[in-house]
């Protein structure tokens, strides 16, 4: 009972960590943005615009929630909640932290354990795809079904590559549970992390992560430019809120998977004796591969269709295979 | 506990492959064949099979019905056309076919021993897990497996050569 009592605890934590962060993310953002582009940014809203995230909040509450009359009622109603539940149940597994004694207790800093980890992350990616092809569909717009359309052929496209840059990992840990792939990255002075091990399944991942993501420069079902805003051209109030909260909620997601497998997870020096440390260091890690996409958003500009179908297959897909030849042939040579 | 999930997840399975059959529009039936695999995996991971339940959504659930879903949008279909109807000789055949459908379920039910369930605790000895999958696929079943894999590369290729064939 007390068991599950702690386990109600963490979640509920997680939780507002989670959404709390997702709405500075969006602050944070937009300063990023100003900085690149030497402007100033949102600065009137609270110091440094510190309340900005609150105030946005506020306004999509108030405004209108419309409901196109052609749209398909129930599944565009839903769209929202199924962009939104895989995002936040991805983060279940993973570990963002070592284990910390509270009240006599000894909390590991993880919600669960399985030990299909890696697959289970796979799995719930591949199902994000369906809130934003629900909401393409269910708006019986041209635009969002466009949307819909991109967001479906490249999903499918990416994932194969998403999949295949993570098998070199798992060859080099022998586990699929993140956990057990955090441990095995301990030692060596954080030489052991598994971005030195295997590099190109690295930049392979951060690529793919990034289109899976939806962000620039793969924001293709939303491309503003062409498609008004894409899947949810029709959505306002809440549920365009939600969306945006899935959007910046896949972000963290795969920052932390990233962190997770390639940077050592919650490892850094002194975790042993201040358990503490991990929870910072692993927000950190995080916190540095947000920055490093929002870097890249600003900075590149948006792909062509053809070019981003044939970059995903002809490119990223063959790289991975091989990757994952190479990875194998290395361990076998070594052992 | 295990039982009332089997129980809810059983019924949402059942349920929605009848809906499958019943939506007229043919979204709707995507969606509820989705709603089965993923039922079916949920039943998986309480036959301590994590792997195949993994699998079962990362491969049907979110690539092969993302597919589906995919061609449904591309064609944007109508609401099925009534030319089922024209082929009274397939509905005459689904009977016995049902029957035997049946009958292979029933004998499976009747013929394999009931085995007591491992804990759930102790899944990382059990047998579904993926370094038991994976070890027996590359030794005991090794030959299967590769002539499986044969088998869907000429899938590929033939549907390669058949969707070529119109360009000329």
């Amino acid at each position: 009972m007390t068991n599950l009592l702690a386990w109600v605890i963490q979640i509920s934590v997680i939780l507002f960590v989670l959404l709390t962060s997702v709405a500075y993310l969006t602050l944070l953002e937009r300063k990023v943005m100003s900085l690149i582009q030497l402007r100033i940014g949102p600065n009137r809203v609270g110091w440094w615009g510190l309340l900005q995230p609150a105030a946005d909040g506020l306004k999509m509450i108030f405004k209108e929630d419309i409901v196109p009359l052609a749209a398909s009622k129930l599944l565009y109603i839903a769209a929202p909640a199924v962009m939104l539940v895989p995002a936040l149940m991805t983060l279940v597994v993973i570990p963002y932290g070592s284990q910390v004694t509270l009240f006599g207790r000894t909390i590991p800093l993880h919600v669960t354990q399985i030990n299909v980890g890696v697959l289970y992350v796979l799995g719930l990616t591949s199902v994000g795809v369906y809130g934003i092809v629900l909401a393409g569909w269910s708006s019986n717009n041209k635009y969002s079904l466009m949307g819909g359309l991109r967001a479906s052929a490249q999903m499918i496209s990416y994932e194969l590559a998403l999949g295949l840059s993570i098998v070199g990992v798992v060859l080099w840990v022998g586990s699929l549970d993140l956990v057990e792939i955090v441990n095995a990255q301990k030692g060596w002075g954080g030489f052991k992390w598994n971005i030195l091990r295997a590099p190109l399944g690295f930049f392979i991942f951060f690529i793919a992560a990034l289109a899976e993501t939806n962000r620039i420069p793969f924001d293709l079902p939303e491309a503003e430019a062409e498609l008004v805003g894409g899947y949810h051209t029709e959505y306002s109030s809440m549920k365009f809120v939600m969306f945006q909260m899935g959007e910046y909620l896949n972000l963290i997601t795969s920052a932390s998977i990233a962190t997770t497998l390639f940077f050592g997870g919650w490892l850094g020096p002194g975790v042993e004796r201040f358990p503490l440390l991990s929870l910072v260091y692993f927000v950190g890690k995080v916190f540095i591969l947000i920055l490093l996409s929002m870097w890249i958003r600003f900075t590149l500009p948006r792909f062509r269709y053809d070019q981003l179908m044939r970059f995903g297959w002809e490119v990223l897909l063959p790289l991975a295979i091989v990757n994952i030849a190479l990875t194998a042939t290395v361990i076998l040579l070594l052992h | 506990m295990e039982k009332a999930l089997f129980i809810i997840f059983a019924v949402i399975a059942v349920a929605s492959a009848l809906n499958i059959l019943l939506q007229r529009n043919p979204m709707y039936s995507a969606l509820s064949l989705i709603g089965t695999l993923v039922s079916l995996s949920a039943l998986y991971i309480m036959l301590r099979a994590q792997f195949i339940a993994a699998i079962q959504i990362v491969v049907y659930a979110g690539a092969i019905m993302v597919l589906f879903v995919f061609v449904i949008m591309l064609l944007n279909a109508p609401r099925e056309q009534s030319n089922v109807d024209k082929q009274k000789w397939l509905r005459a055949l689904a009977i016995p076919f049902a029957g035997l459908l049946l009958a292979e379920a029933s004998y499976v039910v009747w013929r394999v021993p009931a085995r007591a369930m491992p804990p759930l605790d102790s899944s990382s000895s059990g047998v579904g897990t993926t370094y038991s999958v994976g070890t027996k696929l590359f030794t005991e079943y090794l030959l299967p497996f590769e002539v499986t894999s044969v088998l869907i590369l000429m899938a590929i290729v033939g549907a390669m050569v058949l969707a070529r064939r119109q360009d000329d």
